[in-house]
């Protein structure tokens, strides 16, 4: 029992922080770049990606059994893009406005590589329970990703976060930060601080274990 | 981690993997078939509280309105829905007399098409207001065309004759010009262009000021008042 609990704990964080699908991964760029001018933008594409993954791995998952592994693939896209035109239709009837802003990259949806990556490598291979945990981690470190990126472009670029001014009107908006090369320049800067990290954390690992040995 | 290699699968048959696809087609369309049928009343109930409310916005003073077609040389009120019809919408106040129309106008913009929706009081000649209801200009600049209200306000007040003109903002002098966004020219540009063509489109079709078509009697279906 406890083993089956940290195996699905596992799956489940690896996904937000150890193999991040963007920021470890560089997966889902094209989204990632595009929708995250602003931080509800971000996150309304964060909740549809997480719908369809969460959605597709469990399927996938359950009807693994049944397709052949000539068609998997072809499967997998046909699950996939059902999942995405109801997430399409929901945001339609339910909030018009986040729909209009997203336009054309909720369809994109399907294509975005992180999802159907799960479904090969992780969703096709697993238990219906891990591969849920996966998805869900897999998706909340998409959305993790997208919202840092849409909030601190919005916040930068129009000087307020989630529609509320932050710096009243003297504030001279930095407009690039919402074009696309301002979507560039915050991954690359957030890119380059998370390989920083992994680089001071890894000598960190190994000065400790120096210093363990030395004083054996 | 149990990264167990999927279980080798026996020669399948050609049949077998086309059945598989077909089935999977057919399960995915009738949950796409599903998923529309329950969302389409609300997305068009959406679509046409968007569309009723801009009309209110875009004609300041008016209550009530119909929709008019253009038929046979003449306006008509209409209540059918038909399809590539090119309606425009009477605006009326509470004594039923007729105050503007909203003309439903549209164009290419700097990405994709804008569409958009004009008040116009043809006795005066005037723009009364302008609401963009579809575009997918730039964010942060092309949609300030609907975000600034400095833009907005332009249209408010608006002597369409000749034609209305873009000056670079703070220029305005008289009646017929718009202050364009700075950074957002060719957005701007646009929804003055997509005005003046389409005013150009209706001038002969629109009945001479004082003829228009009088109020018809609302039906079962809900008064139609401005919202709060």
């Amino acid at each position: 029992m406890a083993k089956q609990q940290s195996e699905s704990y596992e799956a489940f964080i690896k996904g937000i922080w150890r193999d991040n699908p963007v920021f470890v991964q560089v997966l889902g760029m094209c989204p990632m770049l595009a929708v995250t001018n602003s931080a509800i933008n971000a996150l309304a594409m964060g909740g549809a990606t997480f719908f369809v993954l969460v959605g597709s791995s469990f399927l996938v998952s359950s009807v693994k059994q049944w397709i052949p592994k000539h068609v998997r693939i072809s499967g997998f896209i046909i699950i996939i893009a059902t999942f995405v035109t109801v997430a399409d239709y929901t945001l339609l009837a339910l909030v018009p406005k986040v729909h209009k802003e997203l336009g054309a990259f909720i369809p994109l949806i399907v294509a975005n590589c992180m999802i159907l990556g799960r479904q090969e490598a992780f969703a096709s291979r697993n238990t219906v329970r891990l591969a849920v945990m996966d998805a869900m981690g897999m998706a909340g470190g998409f959305m993790v990703a997208l919202f840092s990126l849409g909030a601190i472009r919005e916040i930068l670029g129009n000087g307020a976060l989630f529609g509320v001014n932050l710096f009243g009107e003297h504030f001279e908006p930095w407009v690039i930060m919402i074009l696309p090369p301002g979507g560039f320049l915050t991954l690359g800067v957030i890119l380059l601080f998370f390989n920083w990290f992994t680089v001071k954390k890894n000598e960190f690992i190994a000065q400790v274990a120096a210093a363990e040995r030395s004083s054996l | 981690m149990s990264q167990d290699k999927p279980p080798d699968t026996p020669e399948v048959s050609s049949a077998r993997l086309v059945l598989t696809l077909a089935l999977a087609g057919l399960i995915s369309g009738v949950a796409i078939i599903g998923i529309y049928e329950v969302t389409l009343p609300t997305i068009t109930i959406n679509k046409a509280r968007e569309l009723r409310e801009a009309v209110f916005k875009v004609i300041p003073g008016v209550t009530q309105m119909q929709k008019l077609v253009y038929k046979d040389g003449e306006l008509i009120p209409s209540r059918e829905t038909e399809k590539d019809e090119q309606p425009v919408y009477g605006g009326y106040d509470d004594a039923g007399i007729f105050v503007g129309y909203a003309i439903p106008a549209a164009g290419p913009g700097f990405q994709d098409t804008i569409g958009l929706l004009y008040g116009f009081k043809p006795d005066r000649q005037l723009v009364t207001g302008m609401e963009v209801l579809e575009s997918r200009e730039t964010p942060g600049l092309g949609d300030k065309i609907y975000k600034d209200a400095d833009f907005v306000a332009n249209f408010e007040e608006l002597m369409i004759e000749p034609e209305i003109v873009v000056v670079k903002k703070g220029k305005k002098s008289s009646p017929n010009e718009v202050d364009a966004i700075t950074g957002a020219t060719i957005s701007s540009r646009a929804v003055v262009r997509i005005i003046n063509e389409t005013h150009v489109d209706w001038s002969t079709r629109l009945p001479p000021p004082g003829s228009e078509p009088l109020m018809t009697e609302p039906e079962s279906e809900p008064l139609i008042t401005e919202p709060e």
